[in-house]
């Protein structure tokens, strides 16, 4: 295969592994209103979560050798049960705590996954990661786990989508909408939002093993804030609220931002290129308060506004 | 020629739907004018937008000849007036002296004297002066909130509600407290729901449906006006 | 052994306090979470660097101290340039946002701003951590068991001058009460006739300086590192959440508590897990009394 088409397969694997964890951060975010800024951290959960239930004992690793089914399902529910953990204190407080919960829980995995070496590696981090469908096509050059990403994508896709146009899914854009419904629903109310927050973080899980299982390699150092950000950007460009946005957004800001990392490989002086991110983030960042302040309903989304409603309820919860 | 005039004033919350839909009312120096109406008439609006609190999308509001047009809200009191909201209408977690240190915020020197003229008109609160405000009762806080607004001196103070929630025998105390301000020179706009206690000490009156002033007319005929009764009564329960 | 632990965690809780009361000044004031208060720290530590390699020449220690007159000029501009940097960051990031009332904007913003200044940080000083001197300090015994350097005692001393001068400023001047005000209502001040855009800048100005002197101090008894003030966030806001949001003393005793719980936690687990401590009491604290221990009940 040229070495473009291979980069290509390179580039849309990984956006369509991005777009998975946009997708639960949309469902979160987008319709229930649920602030989480440890997307890394979910994210990172079902990574190890899949590289530990499924790299083979016999490489000296932790790793219990299970089936790769076996362990993208196990990433989900590992990195649901995280969610549960977060969402039980803070979900029934102000927005803005949950969104420290989230972060808090990002640091704490990272510190996890930096200094438990018996159980992830620690700093080396895990490698022969297991990855399914790998010598299918005759070996393709990543065209068979292509495929499979996008049929996981697909997959997300319509089971977000099902629940989103469900009674479920209107229950939660009610209470993300009005919180005299929120409240009037009481009790429900904070089962609706665990319930959003937990399934949209499965599916970050999900996002995290197969980025585990396609690079075959994890460290702490994959799973920095400056993912979340991206995801994020991902879903406010691509229209918060729609589904087809958070697939759009990835692709775009994922195109964005490998485009800019190149061109400042290629135009800077080598000793500025120590850390690209900082221009990356300022011209994804440049882009994001433009869409806010401009078309706050993103590329695809409704009508109504991407980001709505104050944090803050009201000053008396503080 | 009147302290406050307002012209045709279209004001809302947002580009396009309009609370206020042509307003028109002024207020001459020495009077108390309330502005009755029902609830969601847009009485609230009114006065906001008056404060500088409500984008103003049309009309011509001036104070004492000077246009308060695109005035922002915190150099309105150096024009002389003063609001008071009918809500959330002090510092709570300040102390009542605090409260009213703050109402002579803009003001240079020292606020002693003016302190010790509103503990004058509200002898009241003095026990209280240390107390965090947000702890006085419902009585109490307005006179609070009356007490911040008259640290500037203003020429014209705007009452929003000033008597919701409080026990008839509060209400004969604040509305009298009102009198006295005017009679102190001050002139007052105010609006109010208690319809009867309010024009007994006003001058005029308005009464506002829909976003416009239906009718206009001194306090006195307001009180005895069968349509005001039969609009402000009945609309009550109609438009809710 | 805990005794010294105990001053460990106090000296720890010192710096911590001066940054979370920036955070819980402007939590209270413009209403939202600033994930960008940490990398104030990161500031303010590298700021003071500028000033003490300027007058790397000039040798001045006071009394036992590591320091002289290079690090006192440094902490003023330290303090200057961080609340300059927070004004800035606020008048390009967070003001437009404020302005279009799309709050929650807001703290994805700052959130940005934070993994933005980080990266600018390694870009201008590198990643490399950096240190004020290279004076080793001798720690004398203070307490039977608990041993400290005359800079963990200058520390600890200054930031209680810094909470008491503060107290008497929020308390006592026309400026400080407005601040007050104005956390407490902001539409309220603005009919009162505070100018509370001059409040909020005076906010980021208090918050960036004692930011600043935090990331100073954390650098003088730690070191410098581009992550130092990451590293610190959950610190920043378990103290403010566990003193409650909006109550600058409580944020002092929320450093405490933090500091000394971290320092003892390192009985039972390894030390790299103190940062964890601080969200694991963080969220027992939002279990038990969300409003924390100072913070005042829902009215
Ligand atoms: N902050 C606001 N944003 C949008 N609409 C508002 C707001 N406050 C009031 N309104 C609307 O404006 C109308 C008039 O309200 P208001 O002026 O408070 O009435 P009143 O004081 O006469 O009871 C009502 O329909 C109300 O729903
Ligand atoms: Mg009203």
């Amino acid at each position: 295969m040229s070495g473009v088409l291979s980069y290509l397969v390179f580039f849309l694997t990984t956006a369509a592994i991005y777009s998975i964890a946009s997708l639960g951060l949309n469902l979160q975010w987008g319709r229930t209103g649920l602030f989480n800024i440890g997307v890394s951290g979910f994210f990172a959960v079902g990574a190890y979560a899949y590289a530990i239930l499924t790299i083979s004992p016999l490489t000296g690793q932790p790793g219990l050798g299970w089936p790769v089914l076996a362990g993208l399902l196990g990433a989900m529910v590992a990195a649901g049960l995280f969610a549960l953990l977060v969402g039980i204190p803070t979900l029934r407080l102000r927005d803005d705590y949950l969104a420290i919960a989230t972060i808090g829980i990002a640091i704490t995995v990272q510190l996890i996954a930096t200094n438990e070496p018996e159980l992830t590696g620690g700093t080396n981090g895990l490698f022969a990661i297991p990855q399914p469908v790998a010598g299918w096509l005759h070996g393709s050059g990543g065209v068979a786990f292509l495929i499979l990403v996008l049929i996981c994508v697909a997959l997300v896709y319509l089971a977000l989508e099902r629940m989103i146009h469900s009674p479920w899914g209107r229950v939660l854009v009610a209470i993300r909408e009005d919180e005299t419904a929120a409240s009037s629903l009481g009790k429900s109310a904070f089962s609706f939002r665990l319930q959003s927050l937990v399934i949209g973080s499965m599916a970050m899980g999900l996002s995290g093993a197969l980025y585990a299982a396609f690079i075959k390699f994890i460290s702490p150092q994959d799973f920095l804030p400056i993912f979340t950000f991206q995801v994020w950007a991902m879903l406010i460009l691509g229209g918060s609220g729609s589904s087809a946005g958070a697939l759009l957004g990835s692709l775009v800001v994922w195109a964005i931002w490998t485009l800019s990392g190149g061109l400042i490989q290629a135009a800077l002086p080598a000793k500025l290129q120590v850390d690209s991110g900082a221009i990356q983030i300022i011209l994804i960042g440049l882009l994001l308060m433009l869409v806010i302040l401009f078309r706050p309903s993103g590329l695809l989304g409704r009508k109504r506004p991407a980001v709505h409603r104050s944090t803050v309820p009201s000053k008396e919860q503080a | 020629m009147s302290l406050l005039q307002v012209d045709q004033l279209v004001a809302g919350y947002l580009r396009g739907v309009p609370i206020l839909r042509g307003v028109s009312l002024s207020v001459a120096q020495g009077e108390i004018v309330t502005v009755l109406g029902p609830n969601g008439a847009g009485k609230s609006t009114l006065v906001k937008s008056i404060a500088g609190l409500v984008p103003v999308f049309g009309g011509h509001t001036t104070l004492d000849g000077q246009p308060l047009g695109n005035l922002p809200a915190h150099r309105l009191i150096a024009v002389g007036l003063a609001y008071v909201p009918q809500t959330n209408n002090i510092f709570k977690r300040l102390s009542v002296l605090e409260n009213l240190e703050m109402g002579g915020y803009p003001l240079r020197g020292r606020l002693d004297a003016r302190i010790a003229r509103v503990f004058d008109l509200f002898p009241e609160l003095l026990p209280f002066r240390k107390q965090a405000a947000g702890r006085l009762s419902g009585g109490q806080r307005q006179m609070v909130a009356i007490g911040r607004a008259l640290m500037v001196d203003p020429k014209l103070l705007i009452l929003d509600e000033p008597s919701a929630g409080l026990s008839p025998k509060l209400v004969a105390q604040v509305f009298s407290k009102v009198r006295q301000i005017r009679d102190a020179g001050v002139t007052v706009l105010m609006v109010e729901q208690n319809a009867k206690a309010a024009l007994q000490i006003s001058d005029r009156g308005y009464v506002l449906a829909e976003g416009r002033e239906r009718i206009q007319d001194q306090a006195s005929a307001l009180l005895v006006n069968p349509e005001v009764g039969e609009l402000y009564l009945g609309a009550k329960g109609k438009l809710l | 052994m805990i005794g010294q632990l105990l001053a460990n965690g106090i000296i720890l809780g010192a710096t911590i306090a001066l940054g979370a009361i920036g955070l819980t000044m402007t939590y209270n004031i413009l209403d939202f979470a600033n994930f960008a208060q940490g990398e104030l720290l990161t500031f303010g530590a590298y700021f003071a660097l500028i000033a003490v390699s300027a007058f790397a020449g000039v040798h001045s220690t006071f009394g036992a101290l590591s320091f002289g007159w290079p690090m006192v000029v440094a902490l003023l501009l330290a303090a200057a340039l961080t609340s300059l940097l927070a004004i800035l960051v606020d008048w390009l990031v967070f003001r437009p946002l404020r302005r279009s009332s799309i709050q929650v904007a807001l703290v994805i913003a700052s959130f940005g701003a934070s993994l933005l200044l980080r990266h600018l940080v390694v870009l201008i000083w590198g990643p490399q951590p950096a240190y004020y001197t290279t004076n080793i300090q001798i720690s004398t015994q203070i307490l039977p068991g608990v041993r400290v350097t005359p800079d963990q005692i200058f520390l600890v001393a200054l930031t209680a001058l810094l909470v008491v001068g503060l107290h008497f400023f929020l308390s006592r001047t026309k400026l400080g009460k407005a601040m007050r005000a104005t956390a407490d209502d902001p539409q309220l001040a603005q009919v009162t006739g505070i100018d509370v855009a001059r409040v909020v800048r005076w906010t980021w100005i208090v918050g960036g300086s004692l930011a600043a002197v935090a990331g100073v101090l954390y650098g003088m008894t730690v070191q410098i590192l581009p992550e130092m003030g990451f590293n610190l966030i959950l610190p920043l806001f378990a103290a403010a959440i566990l003193g409650g949001v909006g109550s600058v003393y409580g944020a002092v005793l929320g450093g405490l508590v933090i500091g000394i719980a971290e320092n003892l936690s390192v009985l039972f687990l390894t030390p790299t897990y103190k940062p964890a401590i601080a969200f694991l009491l963080m969220i027992a604290v939002l279990l038990v009394r969300p409003t924390g221990i100072l913070g005042k009940p829902k009215l």
